[in-house]
This record gives structure tokens, sequence and C-alpha cells, in this order.
């Protein structure tokens, strides 16, 4: 069988004249129709590069071919180097020949025109429909990609639809034409676990339906192994290893390989978690955070007067509590208010109800004892302190001097989470990403918290950076007994990190307990469909359902008080709430 | 479009400060409507003759009598005489209208026919040489003031080509179509310069930004032709900065251009404002001002609009 596509020693470069830099050394791989290749690889790896050469919209980027070949085999039978094409050739090849989706759905539509003309202009382009043929087309795309209700949302933008939807238009796009080849680049990174389980059904799926050749990048080993027919994993713009899957995955031969499926963390269903804390030991201390029917909503306002007719329920009645050196997880999707939870411990959301109390350790001088770290280490530093100013910050907001025992102690902080001790007059953008991290701890700690909130702390960081700064946190915790809210998204890091975990959803907490009982033996269905919804290797045969249920929506209109809770025991320290019986 | 209400409401409220405003600052600059008059003879009138001259002219009383005198005239529509010409100041403003408005309206016409697609332009051939030369015309054309720029025109066409525009009296578009035009062409060109090089510069920007854009490479994979990919997908996310700044440009275009009226002897509002500066004619410095403050208002009125027009999240709010 002649390949769909034969790339031969591929290298692209960005730059100009003798200034090129050379980011992919020389990839080759096959690709039959039907196929998927997974490309995995860390940020820098040179995969999405590769990706997106091979459209050749790396024109676009400031990048450019250096040498090799692209063979594409079109619909017509025709062999086509790809990399020997006119720009006008290569309109007509992506689209109709080439489909791709992109890692970001809430950015990759444009946000001023409807899903409808969007899509319609697929068919335009590549098919010659226009007027009621390109809606019709476009109607049945949206079903192919299961939307209910596709002829309304036709007529939606991009920002009326969430991120698992507009994800779904993106390949409803990509496919218009049924292209022989699909490039998806990281499509659910941006997604939470149960859409992006939601997302891969649908991929799988489609290929089975259409028979289409399939590129599948990413960082996530264990989604590899749901999708995959063949792995190629790229380390610096090299190919160290390609294969077919279970052989990539059951005996992998390169050292790196074999320490990305080591670094990844991977749901072991409550196996893995951690043994370094007993609670009821820890019982006796006074918790270092009691949260007591914590309630959080935001007023919605409509009309002329703005008046209030209802409000988002964001939190709802969460009580807790938390000891010294203990982690807790709170686990959740996007919008199921486990930020919005964090942030009111901080005082930076006011909560309608509730309270919390924060408890210093003995003997401890504390001005702040909750301090917090967010997602995203390159935002969350501001470009233009230097790490000395940024470090000195928390204490100084805490109406501390900078005194010269300060001083020391952000040299040990320093030293401790492992930067550099020249590091004080340097800035943020010198740093990488997992530095950054390693800079907003230290800066949390600068004021000896007892609580510490990790806000998807870990979510931004490459799988190998991932592990080590997890490390550095468990680390942390012995050594200064620190207590940790865990918020996260990401059941294998939870497992790796909690002690308890906390599972919201639609902001109420919906099961709570010892994080080896409610990872081995969930009882709320929605935690069962989260731990589902994980992808791992060992479940690599199982097809996942496409559920196309939706979350309830959190806006209740005023007066409105949800029920009381009644919680079910399974067990010393687990809990769940109690699920309404329904048809 | 309970935002249009909103915006209906506060208008009066905006028109009564700024009335205010304009009432307290003139009357705080020294001299009056009788040493502009007079000038230095004002220093010979007698204590009675003065003071029959303010009753005259009305600012013998006190200011809140003034202002509260003028308000109620300003309700009815009647913003009070002139006393440079006794004329009613709404017809003296009204007769000059028209002119600056054509004047301003061609203006931002030419700025948005040749800066827009010069920027856009630019845009796509980012660090180039051409994209070069469109930076350097647009920065010629932001730091040359506009009487350089008037006076070269009039140079240039009166000494080497021999032709000089009409001066003087304004001539009506709608009796003389082509005498108008060639009246106002020279100006608006001269006013358009370096509104143009503005737009230029901000359709640039906004298109270098949008051009990298997620969406925008959706588009290329989805085989758009390069061209439209521009003007379809990216030209209508990277309008909003251009509309700002033309409605800005534009609102202040309504308040007349003095230095381009001066040269080409255009009678604007620019100018009738200047002269009643100088002359302390209180009620027709009040008259241009609140009529500005109006114009102002309804172009960023109007900005606004477009902007909801523009952009759906703004149209439609936020999830």
């Amino acid at each position: 069988m002649t390949p769909l596509l034969s790339v031969r020693d591929l290298r692209v470069g960005f730059g100009k004249g003798d200034a090129v830099k050379e980011i992919v050394h020389g990839v080759s791989f096959d690709l039959h129709p039907g196929e998927t290749l997974a490309i995995v690889g860390e940020s820098g790896s040179g995969k999405s590069v590769t990706a997106l050469s091979i459209n050749r919209l790396i024109d676009y980027g400031g990048g450019r071919i250096l040498s090799g070949a692209i063979a594409l085999r079109t619909r017509k039978g025709e062999a086509l180097d790809l990399t020997q094409t006119s720009p006008q050739r290569m309109e007509k090849i992506r689209g109709a020949e080439i489909g791709m989706i992109f890692q970001e759905p809430m950015t990759s539509l444009n946000p001023v025109k409807t899903i409808g003309w969007q899509l319609e202009e697929a068919f335009r382009l590549h098919r010659g429909l226009s007027g009621a043929a390109a809606h019709k087309a476009a109607i049945e795309a949206l079903e192919r990609v299961r939307i209910p209700d596709a002829e309304r949302r036709l007529g939606y933008y991009p920002h009326q639809l969430s991120g698992g939807m507009l994800q779904r238009v993106m390949i409803a796009i990509a496919l218009a034409t049924n292209p022989r080849l699909l490039i998806a680049d990281e499509p659910t990174t941006a997604l939470d676990v149960s859409v992006q389980a939601q997302i891969m059904a649908l991929l799988a799926e489609l290929k089975r339906e259409t028979g289409t050749g399939m590129i599948f990048i990413t960082h996530d080993i264990g989604l590899v192994a749901g999708i995959a027919d063949r792995v190629l994993v790229m380390q610096a713009g090299d190919v160290v290893e390609q294969g077919p899957l279970d052989q990539i995955l059951d005996a992998p031969q390169h050292p790196y390989t074999q320490h990305l499926l080591k670094a990844v963390p991977h749901f072991a269903g409550g196996e893995a978690v951690r043994h370094d804390f007993r609670r009821v030991d820890a019982l006796k201390q006074r918790p270092a955070l009691t949260v007591d029917d914590l309630t959080v909503r935001f007023p919605v306002t409509s009309g002329l007067l703005r008046r209030k007719t209802g409000a988002v329920h964001a939190v709802e009645s969460v009580s807790f509590d938390l000891m010294p050196g203990e982690t807790l997880a709170i686990v959740g999707e996007s919008g199921s208010g486990k930020s919005t939870t964090a942030r009111a411990l901080l005082d930076l959301v006011q909560p309608v109800r509730g309270s919390f109390e924060v408890r210093g350790l003995e003997g401890k001088s504390q001005h702040r004892p909750v301090q917090m770290v967010f997602q995203n280490p390159y935002a969350s530093l501001n470009p233009r302190l230097n790490v000395e100013s940024l470090l000195a910050e928390p204490v100084r907001a805490g109406g501390g001097r900078l005194t010269s025992a300060m001083r020391d102690r952000m040299t040990y902080l320093l030293a401790r989470v492992g930067l550099p001790t020249d590091s004080l007059t340097r800035y943020p953008h010198e740093f990488s990403g997992g530095q950054r991290q390693r800079l907003c701890i230290a800066r949390a700690l600068m004021v000896d918290p007892s609580v510490l909130v990790l806000d998807e702390a870990v979510s931004a960081l490459d799988v190998s950076v991932q592990a080590k700064v997890l490390e550095l946190l468990v680390d942390l915790q012995k050594e200064l007994h620190l207590a940790y809210l865990f918020v996260s998204h990401d059941m294998a890091v939870v497992e790796r990190i909690a002690h308890r975990i906390a599972v919201v959803y639609a902001g109420q907490i919906v099961e709570m307990g010892d994080a080896a009982a409610v990872l081995s033996n969930p009882q709320h269905s929605y935690t069962r469909r989260l731990i589902a919804a994980v992808p791992t290797i060992e479940r690599r045969r199982e097809r996942f359902e496409l559920d196309t249920r939706s979350v309830p929506s959190l806006v209740k209109p005023i007066g409105y008080e949800p029920r009381e809770a009644s919680w079910i025991s399974y067990g010393p320290d687990h809990k769940a709430r109690a699920e309404e019986l329904s048809a | 479009m309970n935002y249009l209400t909103r915006r209906l409401v506060t208008f009066p409220l905006i028109m009564l400060g700024v009335s205010v405003l304009v009432f307290v600052a003139i009357r705080m600059v020294p001299g009056d409507a009788i040493t502009a008059m007079l000038g230095t003879e004002a220093g010979l009138l007698t204590p009675d003759q003065r003071k029959a001259l303010a009753g005259y002219f009305g600012i013998d009383r006190s200011w809140t009598a003034q202002y509260w005198h003028w308000l109620l005239g300003a309700l009815q529509g009647d913003l009070g005489l002139s006393v440079t010409n006794g004329k009613p100041v709404l017809d003296v403003i009204l007769s000059r209208f028209p002119l600056t408005i054509e004047l301003a309206l061609l203006a931002v016409v030419i700025a948005l026919c040749i800066g827009l697609p010069l920027g856009v332009f630019a845009a796509t051939r980012n660090q180039k040489p051409s994209d070069l030369a469109v930076r350097i015309f647009a920065m010629l054309g932001q730091s040359t003031p506009s009487f350089v720029i008037g006076l070269l025109i009039l140079y240039i066409l009166s000494s080497v080509f021999g032709i000089l525009p009409t001066m003087g009296s304004a001539v009506s578009l709608f009796e003389d179509p082509i005498g108008n035009l060639k009246q106002l062409i020279l100006p608006a060109l001269t006013l358009g310069f370096s509104f143009t090089a503005s737009v230029t510069r901000i359709s640039r920007s906004a298109m270098l930004d949008v051009l990298n854009d997620d969406y925008v490479r959706t588009a290329r994979s989805k085989g758009v032709p390069a061209l439209q990919v521009i003007w379809r997908h990216a030209l209508p996310n990277a309008l909003i900065p251009v509309v700002t700044l033309s409605g800005v440009e534009f609102g202040y275009l309504l308040g007349g251009a003095v230095l381009v009226e001066k040269i080409y002897a255009l009678p604007g509002l620019g100018r009738l404002a200047l002269d009643a500066i100088l002359q302390r004619d209180y009620a027709l410095v009040q008259g241009c001002v609140l009529f500005v403050a109006l114009n102002f208002m309804i172009v960023n009125l109007l900005v606004d609009l477009a902007y909801a027009a523009l952009d759906p999240r703004i149209r439609l709010g936020g999830r």
C-alpha cells in the first residue's frame, strides 16, 4: 500500500539568511490512509512545527522548510511534494486535502463571524456550494460532530459556545470537505477531562467512519494510548523513537521515551496515593484551616435599572477542614467553582455566607497565613520586577520591612526551591516555566504561611518539569508542615499529591474523603464519570463512550436555596452526597 | 437597546456640566465685552456709561442670575444674541456649520480611503521595504504641522501650476457642487494628510496584532485565499481601534479646524469660536462650545454603535 503521506528528512528553521536557527532536525515518517500517527514530545520538541510544516502554515509563522521532502498522495492519486508547491496551490490543498484542528478552541474561531458562516465558508471554498446548499451542508456537518440543535447553533457566535462545543465546531470545519489527512495539534489540552474524553471519542468514531489519516500531536502519552496506531517521540527537534503503539508503550527503547513514560503521572485508581500522613494522628491538633458553609454568589443583573434578577451560585455551602501537613485536593471541571473557593479563602472574592478560619502554627509570627500559587507562571510574575522585588512583595504587603533577615530568607528559599543563588537580581523572563513556578512557590513561602493554596499550580508545566515541581511541593510540605489546598482538574496529578480529595460539581462538594478511598471506590456518579474519563495506558483498548449530558446551569433565580445535602458515609473518612433518583 | 436609552439620559446632564464649565471659564478670563469692543478707550468711560453698557450686554447681574437667564433661554432653543453682530447665536453657528461638517467628512473619507488600505498593506508586508516606506510616510504625515502642509500645497498650486483655490465666502454644496468641491478639496487634503497618517499607523499595528491571532491561522488552514484571509477574516477584527481614532478625530474636526480655515480663508466654526473668544462674545462662545460638545457626544455615540455593529461580543454581551 502506498502511504498517504511520506515525510523524508524534514528540516525546518526560523530566521533569515545566516541567522537561521534549525528547530526540526530531519524528521522522517510514513502515514497510511486511515492510520493515526501520534507525535509526542514536550514543549520545544518541534512537534507542532513539524505539523505546521506539513500544510505549510509554518510559512506564516516566520519559519521555513530548509530541506527534505513531504510527499502527499492527493485524492486524484498524484504525488505532490508539498515543500515545492506554490502558495496558490497550497491554498487548494489546505482544507481540501489536509484539515487541521488546533489547541485553543476558544481563540481558533473568528469572534466576529457566526459559526454557520465559518462552516459554510469551507464548503464554499472547496465544494463550490453557496446559499441554501452550503447552509444545509453546514447543518449536516454540525450533526456529524453530534451538536444538538444544529440549525439554531449555526447563528451563534463563538463566544456563545463552550470550549468543548467550539472544538466540535472546529472538527466539523476541518472535516467539512472529507480531507484525506487530519492534523490535530493538542486538540484537547485546553479542555476538561470529561470534555476531552468526548472529543477523543468523537475523533476515534469519525476516523472509523471516514478513514481519514490522522496526525495527532500531544504531550500526554496517556492520551496517545487511546487513539494512535503508531507513535513518534520527539525531543529537541529530533525523532528519538518511532514505532507501533504497543511497542513504544510496553518496550520503549530510547531513554527519553522511558523517561517520558515514567514522568507522566499515570492515573492508577488510587494505588499511587501518598501514605506519609495519618489523619487520625493529626486530628489531635487544631486544623490549619476550617471552612464552614462557604457560599459565593455573583449577582446577575438585567434591564435598564440593572435590577438583580438572579445569581450565579458559584460555590454552595462548602465545608471542610485541613490539618497541618495535609493536602486536600479540590477536583472538578472548569466552572465547577473550585477556583472561586480558593479565591474566597484569600479574600479575593466576598462570600455571601459562611466563614473560614485560618490558624497559624504555634510560635510563628504570621501576617499572612494563607498564600497562593497560580496556574500560569508566565502571567503571575510582574515582568518589570526583579526577583528580589518579587520576593519582597508579600512581605511589604503585610507591612513588613526588607531587613537583612528577609534577605537571608530569600537566599535560603531560592536555594530550597532549587534556583541558583544569583537569581535575586534577575528578571522573570530569564527563567523557564518550571523555574518561574518555583519562584512563585518561594514568593508564597516568604511570609511563612501555614496554608498554601495551589490553584492548578502544575497544570501549565511540561510533564517532566511537573513531576519535579510536585516532588518539591511534597518535600516542602514535610519540612515546613504546610497544609496544601490543591485545586486541580488532573486526576493523575491529584493522586500523587493529595491525602484527601473533595470532588466539586456545579458549585457543591459531591464527594469527599481519603484519597485512596475516593479514587479506588468512587461513590457519586459524577466522581465515577470523572475517573472514567481519565485516559490511561492500561485501558488503551477501551472505547470512550460519547456523552452529551450538560452541566446544570449555575444561574438561579433570586431567593433560590438548594436543598440541604444529605451525606452517605462509605467508610471512616469517605462520604458522598446522596443523589436524587431521576429517570 | 437599553444601552442607547442610558446614553440618551446622560446626554442632557453632560451638556449641563459643559455649559457651567464654559460659563465660568470664559468669565475667569480678564476683560469683558466692553474692553473687547473699546480696547484701551474703555478706561475713558464714566462709571455711569460703563454701567449702561454692562446693562446693555447683560453682564451687570450676578453670575448665577446670568447663568439662570441663559439656561432658561437655551432650554427654549434661544442661545442669546451675539454682541458683535447682534444676530441670534444659533443662527450664526448654523450658518457656519455646513462648511465645517463637510470639511470634516471629506477629511475622514480621505483618511480612511487612503490610510486604511495603506495600513493593512504595510501590515501584510511587515518589515519589508514597502512597509518601511509606508511607515516613513506615516511618521512624516503625523509630525508635520497642518499649516506647513497647507502652505506647501497652496505654494505648489499657485506658483508651480498657477491655479488658486476659491477663497472667502462659502460656496454652497447644493447650488454649486463643483465650485464647492473646488473650494474644499485642498483644505480637506490638508486636514486629511495628518489624519491619514494616524489612520495608517493605527490600522497597521491593529492588523499586525490580528494577523497573529489563532483564527487567522485557522482560516489559512481551511484554505482561504490570502486576500480573503486579510479582508474578510482579519480586517473586521482590526477595525475597532481605527473606528475609535476616526471618531475622536472627526469629533475634533467638527469643532472647526482653526489653522486650516485661516490659511484657506474659510468661514468655518473654528474661526467663529476663535473670534468670539477674542471679542469676549460670551453668548457666542457658550453657544459654540455647547454645540461642539453636543457634536462630540453624538459622534461618540455613533462610535459605540459602530463597536456593537463590528463585534458581536459587545452587541450580544458576554456569555
